[in-house]
C-alpha cells in the first residue's frame, strides 16, 4: 500500500462520514461545520490527483465563500437552530442496501475497464498544467466561449440575488 | 554547495546520509527531514511572534508619547514572556451554553490558519518551506480558514455581542478580499507565474511598486481589512461592543486570538514586502556585492523588510479612527472593488502591449498609467463631492421648502 | 502526490497541534473552579435579558452572495493572467471582456441599492 493510497483512504473515510453526520446531526450550524470538513476532504483528493490550482481553489470558493453563506443562512432564518425528532427513517436499511448494490455494480464496471489506474497519472515533464489550463481557458480554438459565457452565468446569479432581494425587502 | 552558499540542502543532504545509512527508505526520511524542517520554522514563527508583542506595545507607546514597558528585562525585552506566563496560569472559564467543542477549535485554527502562512513564504532564495506553483492562491486560502474559525467563534461562544462582532468582522474580510485578490493578480501578470518565489524572483530589475503603485496601495489597505486591524478592527470596537467575537475567551485562548493576530500582521508585511518591493533581493545588488546573495543575509534583508509593512500597518492602525461599518463596505465595493479592476485592465493591456520592451520603458508607462488613473479618480471624487454639496446647499438654503421659517 | 502537497499536509497537521500545546499545558495548571456567576454570558455587567438569539440584519446575506460571485470570478481570472504572454492581444481583450460583464452586474447591483446597509 503506497503512501497515496493510504492518504486516498483517510480522505475518503473522512469525507464519507463527514457528508454523513452533516444530514444526522441535530444541530444545524454542526451540520454546516461537518459540510466544510467534506468540501476539504475534496481538496485533499485534489491536491492528491496533482491538481494543485483546483485544490486551492476548493478551499477558496467552497470553503470561503459557499460554506460561510451557508451558516449566514442558518443564522439569519432559523430561530431554533435544532432540528427535533429523529434524523433517520425507520427502514433505513433499505436504501442503504440499494445504495451499497449500485456501489458494487458501479465499481465491477469501472474496474472492468481497461485503462483504470490506481494511482494518480503522472505528468509528463515539462508541462505546465497551470499555463495549459490558462491557455486552454482563453484561446480562441480553446473553451473561449465557455468562459464568456460562465461570465455571463454569473451575471445572472448576481441579477437574481438582487430580485430576491429587493423582492424580499418590499 | 556549501553551508553559507544553501543551508538547507546542505543540512539536508547531510541529514538524510545520516538516517540512510542507518538502513531508513529514502521515503521515510524525507518524511523525517520534512517533519524537522517544519518543526524548526514553525519555532521561528513563534518566537517572531513573541518579539513582535514587544515591538507592538514599544511602538504604540511612542505613538502616543509615552515609554511602554521598561520595567521587565532591558527595555522591557522579558515583558512578553511575563505575559505568556500570566496568560497561560489565568483560569479558563467556559461560559454556559456554549458549544464546547467548536468553542475549543475556534482559537486553535485562527492560529493555524497563520502559521499555514509560513509554508510558502519565501527568506531567500534558498530558505523557504515549499515553492508551490500556486501560492499566491494559497494565501487566500489560509484567509479564508481564519474567517471560518472567526464564525466559529462567534457562534459559539453563546453571547450575542460575540455573534454580532463575529457577524461584522466575517462581512469586512469576505467584502475586503475581492480587491486584494485583484491586486494579487497583478504581480501575477506581471511577472507571469503564480508562484511567490518567482514573483520575488522577477523583480530583480525593477520593483514591482514602481510597476503598479496603486496596485500596492490598494493591497495594502485590503490587507489591513483583512487583518481586522484599525481603522477596519470593528470585531474588537472596545467602546462598542467589548471585545466582538473573542469576549467569552480567557486565558491562553484569548492569547493565541491576540498573538495569531499579530503574527498575521507580521506575515502581510512580509507579503506585500515580498509581492511589491521585491523580498529578499535589493534590485540587482547582488550582481556587484555577491556576498548579498547568501541565503542568511537575504533572510535578514527580507526579515527587515517585513518589519517595515508591519511598521507601516501600525502606523495605520494607530494613527486613524475608526471606520463605520456601512463606510466600510461602502469603500470596498463602491470604490475599491471597481478601481482595483481598472488597475488590472490597464496592467493587463500595457504589459502585453509592452512585452519586449526594455525595462525602463515598462516602467514610465506603467508609472504613468497609475497616475493617470489616480488623477482620473480623484477628479472622479471631487464632481461626486461637488455634486454632493450642492444638493445640500439645495436643501438647507433659506428659500427651500424643506426649511422651517419661524414659528409655523 | 507531489512532495509540495505532503509538505502543506504536515504542515498543516503541526500547525494545529502547536497551538494545542500551550492550551494543554494551560489546562495543567491553571486553577478550573467554575461556578454559575462567573459562567455567565458577559455583557458589561448587566443581565441577560431573553436568550441570545436575535434577528440579524438580512444585508449581510446579500453581502455574502455579491461576494460569491466576484470570488469565482477571481478565481477564473487566475488562468487567465497566466496565459496572456503566451496568446495575442485578443486573449487580453477577452479578460477585458469577462471583468466588464461583471463590472456591468456591480453597478446594476449598485444601482438597485443593494449595496447600502439600510
Amino acid at each position: 500500500m503506497t503512501p497515496d493510497q493510504i492518504i486516498f483512504l483517510i480522505s475518503a473515510v473522512l469525507i464519507l462520514v463527514s457528508a454523513l453526520m452533516v444530514v444526522i446531526t441535530h444541530n444545524l450550524v454542526h451540520a454546516a461545520l461537518w459540510l466544510v470538513a467534506a468540501l476539504f476532504g475534496v481538496a485533499v483528493l485534489f491536491a492528491i490527483l496533482n491538481a494543485s490550482f483546483l485544490a486551492v481553489v476548493q478551499v477558496v470558493v467552497y470553503i470561503g465563500a459557499i460554506a460561510v453563506l451557508f451558516v449566514f443562512a442558518v443564522m439569519l432564518t432559523r430561530k431554533e437552530l435544532r432540528d427535533r425528532g429523529t434524523q433517520t427513517r425507520a427502514n433505513w436499511w433499505i436504501p442503504a442496501l440499494l445504495g451499497v448494490l449500485i456501489l458494487a455494480g458501479l465499481a465491477y464496471l469501472i474496474l472492468g475497464q481497461p485503462d483504470v489506474s490506481r494511482t494518480a497519472p503522472a505528468i509528463p515533464a515539462g508541462v505546465d498544467t497551470l499555463r495549459a489550463l490558462g491557455t486552454a481557458l482563453v484561446s480562441p480554438d480553446g473553451y473561449a466561449l465557455p468562459f464568456e459565457a460562465a461570465s455571463v452565468l454569473l451575471l445572472a446569479a448576481l441579477v437574481g440575488a438582487v430580485y430576491v432581494a429587493v423582492g424580499r425587502r418590499s | 554547495m556549501n553551508f553559507w552558499n544553501d543551508p538547507i540542502n546542505f543540512i539536508a543532504d547531510w541529514l538524510r546520509g545520516l538516517l540512510t545509512s542507518r538502513g531508513m527508505t529514502t521515503g521515510l526520511s524525507t518524511v523525517i527531514l520534512f517533519f524537522i524542517g517544519i518543526v524548526v520554522l514553525i519555532i521561528f514563527a513563534m518566537m517572531l511572534d513573541i518579539f513582535l508583542v514587544w515591538v507592538e506595545r514599544k511602538v504604540v507607546a511612542r505613538f502616543q508619547d509615552r515609554l511602554g514597558p521598561n520595567r521587565i528585562g532591558p527595555f522591557g525585552l522579558i515583558q512578553p514572556f511575563a505575559d505568556i506566563i500570566k496568560l497561560v496560569i489565568k483560569e479558563d472559564i467556559t461560559p454556559a451554553g456554549a458549544d464546547k467543542l467548536v468553542y475549543n477549535m475556534a482559537p486553535v485554527l485562527a492560529m493555524a490558519s497563520v502559521i499555514l502562512l509560513w509554508a510558502i513564504l519565501p527568506l531567500a532564495s534558498k530558505i523557504y518551506g515549499v515553492d508551490l506553483n500556486v501560492a499566491v492562491l494559497y494565501l487566500v486560502a489560509a484567509g479564508a480558514l481564519g474567517t471560518l474559525s472567526i464564525i466559529m467563534a462567534g457562534w459559539s461562544s453563546n453571547n450575542k455581542y460575540a455573534l454580532l462582532g463575529a457577524f461584522r468582522m466575517v462581512a469586512n474580510m469576505i467584502s475586503y478580499e475581492v480587491p486584494m485578490v485583484v491586486t494579487l493578480l497583478i504581480p501575477t501578470i506581471l511577472a507571469n507565474t503564480m508562484s511567490v518565489k518567482g514573483i520575488t524572483d522577477a523583480q530583480h530589475s525593477v520593483w514591482f511598486v514602481i510597476l503598479s503603485p496603486l496596485g500596492m496601495m490598494i493591497f495594502l489597505i485590503s490587507a489591513i481589512a483583512e487583518l481586522g486591524r484599525a481603522p477596519f478592527d470593528l470585531n474588537e470596537a472596545e467602546s462598542e461592543i467589548v471585545a466582538g467575537f473573542h469576549i467569552e475567551y480567557t486565558g491562553m485562548k484569548f492569547g493565541l486570538f491576540y498573538a495569531g493576530e499579530l503574527l498575521h500582521a507580521f506575515t502581510f508585511g512580509g507579503f506585500v514586502a515580498m509581492l511589491y518591493f521585491g523580498g529578499y533581493g535589493v534590485f540587482g545588488l547582488e550582481k556587484f556585492l555577491p556576498f548579498l546573495q547568501a541565503p542568511l543575509v537575504s533572510a535578514l534583508i527580507f526579515l527587515a523588510k517585513a518589519m517595515v509593512g508591519y511598521w507601516v500597518i501600525m502606523w495605520v492602525k494607530y494613527s486613524m479612527p475608526r471606520i463605520r461599518i456601512d463606510h466600510l463596505l461602502a469603500f470596498n465595493w463602491k470604490f475599491l472593488t471597481p478601481l482595483s479592476l481598472v488597475v488590472l485592465c490597464v496592467t493587463a493591456i500595457a504589459s502585453k502591449l509592452l512585452s519586449g520592451s526594455p525595462t525602463w520603458l515598462v516602467a514610465m508607462v506603467m508609472f504613468l498609467a497609475n497616475v493617470v488613473i489616480a488623477w482620473l479618480t480623484i477628479e472622479i471624487l471631487r464632481g461626486v463631492g461637488r455634486r454632493q454639496r450642492k444638493v445640500e446647499e439645495h436643501l438647507t438654503s433659506p428659500s427651500s421648502p424643506l426649511v422651517r421659517h419661524g414659528s409655523e | 502526490m507531489q512532495n509540495d502537497w505532503l509538505y502543506i499536509g504536515l504542515f498543516l497537521v503541526i500547525g494545529i497541534i502547536v497551538p494545542i500545546v500551550p492550551l494543554v499545558f494551560s489546562a495543567l495548571v491553571a486553577p478550573h473552579k467554575p461556578n454559575p456567576i462567573k459562567q455567565s454570558t458577559y455583557e458589561c455587567g448587566i443581565e441577560t435579558v431573553g436568550e441570545s438569539w436575535i434577528q440579524f440584519k438580512s444585508q449581510y446575506y446579500v453581502f455574502a452572495l455579491v461576494f460569491l460571485v466576484f470570488d469565482v470570478e477571481t478565481v477564473f481570472l487566475f488562468p487567465w493572467a497566466l496565459s496572456i504572454n503566451q496568446l495575442p492581444i485578443f486573449a487580453v481583450l477577452e479578460g477585458i471582456l469577462f471583468i466588464s460583464i461583471l463590472v456591468a452586474g456591480l453597478v446594476y447591483t449598485w444601482r438597485k441599492g443593494l449595496l447600502e446597509w439600510i
